[in-house]
């Protein structure tokens, strides 16, 4: 009774530390590059949030006597043939683009932290076996299964996420499992399971959040993956479907009218592009702040 | 070393097989038969194209058949196109598809390693950071922006070279292989340098110094052969990368490969052609990977290790 007494009187002397994370948040606001992509993505963001209620024109609103115009004064990125406002349709699909970026990235993150998870702390044979499975299925080519998926059900929006989240999670399995396994072996670990937790419990109480960083880093990296994935789709006339748009569908209508109107790609491209280089900074960023140790590829 | 590429083979085995079926199944799964969308034909009609095509047997029926047919090359009729053999269509696209990714693999290759390697010499200089900028500009561009872009510059606006074509007027392949190859070349670009950084600390490469190496003889004979390691187990999943990145080059190019063949079965819903060709390439990509793996085991014997133990 007395230790724990004493332990509690010394944990209260210590003056609080920095905690990882504020080290972590330290260490990334250092990084420019980082910062300026958090920036653009910020204001991308809350952009195609309140596109409905900022757009300068509707988003089926047609102008035919306009035609296709450069950029001017009325329309800051021109218009397409049928007179359309391009500032108002690259919001529309910026939102759609992000959307498949969040969601399926989402999927992956869900499917791809319960996998490893249970692997690593499971070990042996179970672990074996269910890693194996996972170096099998990233033996296949995915690209051309998602076109077959495509094809068979129909393209429509819901099964594209789960698609292209049921193909991101297996990197993250397997770097989940890497972090499990190794924490597992610490002596906090032993604790839990010696007091009784279950062992969900500790993997959702204990394991997970000290696996948080590799996580949250590859998960930044999955997300212009994924919407690289989605506009290589749409580019393909396999993805989104008009009238929905994206900045895939975008890109594939500008590339049709690009002798002409090369505004019509030029602004979409960008939009995607700088988008994903943001994605890609703020990623290598936070992989130097929160997961020093791993290499920069 | 032949144990482990015995036991790797035999591992590929499963994942064929799997390809296989659960491709047969999906496409047979396919809402709507391959002629119901055609005009109505009279039943003896639909019944003789069924039996052609084998529909009027249960499925489990056509899968063994397809596997027996399968055994022998034999990936039946196309659908879409009559009188015309899956095989046949394959064979027709496969060598184009085969040249735009050799060269774009020769490209990705050679431009990828000696840039990152370059960059790897002096890190944090603006030997380093140039080719690294471009790198990153190679990986956010996709494809499909990047060809018609240099089809507007180089095609178009400088009338440089031809737009679209393979193998028709002199040049036309040039902006195709670059076009699919950028991305891995700067993906090869950021391997090589970081494999290079990791190498180049090492004690042995301290040793080759000490002994009075020449400073390229300890890069090109020591360093290399480590530092690449990355780079030669990334060429596997390249490959099946470059395959479906081949898809958009071909469409934008028009090309007439293997991709724009893949593309064009996925609209006319021709389902034989959809099923071979996913199944060739499944394997053409396993094949690969299986390669790209005994070479990385044959560089580093760290891996035969771990894999036979």
């Amino acid at each position: 009774m007395s230790s724990k007494i004493d332990i509690l009187a010394l944990d209260d002397g210590i003056p609080k530390g920095t905690s990882l994370w504020e080290d972590a948040l330290v260490r990334l606001r250092k990084n420019k590059l980082s910062m300026i992509g958090l920036g653009f993505l910020i204001v991308i963001m809350v952009l195609c949030l309140l596109t409905p209620w900022i757009a300068p024109y509707g988003y089926e609103e047609q102008n035919l006597r306009l035609g296709a115009i450069p950029p001017s004064a009325e329309h800051w990125l021109g218009t397409d043939t049928f007179g359309r406002d391009m500032l108002t349709r690259i919001l529309y699909g910026g939102r759609v683009s992000l959307l498949v970026g969040f969601i399926a990235t989402a999927v992956a993150l869900v499917i791809g932290v319960t996998y490893g998870a249970i692997a690593g702390y499971a070990g042996g044979k179970t672990d074996a076996f269910m890693m194996r499975l996972v170096d099998i299925l990233y033996a296949l080519p995915f690209m051309i299964f998602i076109i077959l998926l495509m094809v068979v059900f129909g393209r429509n929006l819901l099964l594209l996420f789960l698609a292209i989240g049921a193909v991101e999670w297996l990197v993250m399995a397997r770097i989940v499992r890497a972090q499990i396994q190794s924490l597992r072996q610490q002596e906090y670990v032993e604790a839990a399971i010696s007091l009784g937790l279950s062992p969900a419990a500790i993997i959702i109480k204990h394991l997970i959040p000290n696996a948080l960083g590799p996580v949250i880093v590859y998960t930044t990296l999955t997300i212009p993956n994924v919407m690289l994935l989605e506009a290589f789709l749409s580019f393909l006339g396999l993805g989104i479907q008009p009238p929905e748009s994206s900045w895939g569908l975008l890109i594939s209508y500008g590339v049709e009218t690009m002798e002409e109107y090369p505004w019509l790609l030029i602004f979409p491209g960008l939009a995607l592009t700088l988008t994903l280089f943001a994605l890609n900074f703020l990623g290598d960023g936070l992989r130097d702040a929160l997961d020093p140790k791993a290499s920069k590829d | 070393m032949w144990r482990f590429i015995g036991l790797r083979c035999l591992q590929a085995i499963p994942v064929i097989l799997a390809v296989i079926t659960v491709t047969f199944f999906l496409v047979r799964a396919a809402p709507g038969g391959p002629f119901s969308s055609e005009k109505a034909v009279s039943p003896q009609v639909q019944a003789a194209l069924e039996a052609q095509y084998r529909l009027d047997l249960p499925p489990l029926q056509q899968y063994t058949a397809y596997l027996v047919d399968l055994a022998k090359g034999d990936m039946g009729p196309s659908f879409y196109y009559p009188g015309r053999s899956v095989d046949e269509l394959i064979l027709q696209g496969l060598p184009i598809t085969m040249e735009l990714g050799f060269y774009a693999l020769l490209i990705a290759i050679f431009v990828g390693s000696i840039s990152g390697v370059v960059a790897s010499l002096k890190p944090n200089t603006l030997q380093d950071y140039i080719p690294m900028s471009i790198a990153m500009v190679g990986i956010c561009m996709p494809s499909f922006l990047l060809g018609p872009t240099l089809v507007l510059v180089f095609g178009i606006l400088l009338d440089w070279l031809p737009v679209s074509g393979w193998g028709n007027s002199s040049g036309d392949k040039i902006l195709p292989s670059i076009t699919l190859g950028a991305m891995y070349a700067a993906y090869i670009a950021r391997l090589s340098r970081s494999g290079m950084l990791e190498v180049m600390s090492q004690d042995y490469l301290r040793t080759a110094r000490a002994k009075g190496l020449p400073e390229y003889v300890v890069i090109i004979k020591h360093a290399l052969r480590g530092g690449m390691l990355p780079v030669i187990s990334y060429l596997g999943p390249a490959f099946a990368a470059l395959l479906s990145g081949s898809f958009v080059v071909e469409t934008v190019f028009q090309i007439p490969g293997l991709g724009r063949f893949y593309i064009q079965a996925a609209f006319n819903r021709d389902y034989t052609m959809i099923l071979g060709t996913t199944v060739f390439l499944s394997t053409l990509i396993v094949v690969f990977n299986l390669l790209s793996d005994i070479v990385a085991a044959w560089l580093n014997p760290r891996l035969r290790y771990q894999f036979n133990k």
